[in-house]
């Protein structure tokens, strides 16, 4: 890896000022980790150190440990500097045990996948 | 390059980048690179109730590959510049 000269790091959007920083990396497939920024490259391939998975369903979350992980850059949709004085989440949200989140987690694909089965049994009816 | 060179003159401007997820998020272009990654600072999530684990976020890195649409502040543009640009570059190229 060559080393950037001053005008690449102008406006090469260098993921090193967010070094040590607590990060929340968004997925491609809609995970939300966090955890404080360890390492990165070119491909925006990613490590971090404890790190856990904040699963929300509604308004319940839970923050599942990881430890250290690598991230293929290719999965990653955004990485988000997180503010320490502010509010990492709104007020009326619950904090449940991993456990529960897990049964809300089913409990809502099973919903979303009745009306998915129920939309397909009313298409012969043509409505739209 | 075109585009590279095209965002490196709307650093410091107000934009809207909508994600393929359909997140969008508004805030001010604080740099870009040929990847057409994008940093943005001071953002503000568009629809803020549907993404709760955004609230804490002020400035974020968005991977290029993940982009579909910049909105752009419709007087950051100088049509004609960007018209002789890519003629320019559809001769060079």
């Amino acid at each position: 890896m060559s080393w950037a000269g001053p005008e690449d790091i102008l406006f090469s959007t260098s993921l090193a000022s967010y070094l040590d920083k607590k990060l929340l990396v968004l997925l491609r497939d809609g995970r939300k980790l966090l955890g404080i920024l360890c390492s990165f490259d070119q491909f925006a391939n990613v490590v971090l150190q404890g790190a856990c998975e904040r699963v929300i369903v509604g308004d319940l979350y839970c923050d599942i440990p990881l430890g250290l992980y690598v991230i293929r850059g290719e999965n990653v949709v955004l990485i988000g500097e997180m503010d320490s004085e502010r509010e990492e989440l709104p007020a009326h949200m619950i904090c449940v045990s991993e456990s529960e989140i897990r049964r809300a987690q089913k409990a809502e694909r099973d919903a979303t996948d009745l009306k998915g089965s129920m939309r397909k049994r009313m298409e012969f009816l043509d409505l739209d | 390059m075109l585009f590279f060179s095209y965002f490196k003159e709307l650093v410091g401007k107000e934009v809207t980048v909508e994600l393929k997820n359909d997140l969008a998020i508004r805030g001010t272009l604080h740099s870009v690179d040929q990847y057409l990654n994008i940093k943005l600072e001071n953002i503000r999530v568009v629809d803020q109730d549907k993404y709760p684990h955004m609230l804490s976020v002020r400035n974020c890195f968005i991977r290029g590959s993940v982009v579909r649409y910049v909105q752009l502040p419709p007087d950051g543009v100088d049509i004609d510049i960007l018209h002789d640009a890519t003629r320019r570059e559809a001769r060079g190229g």
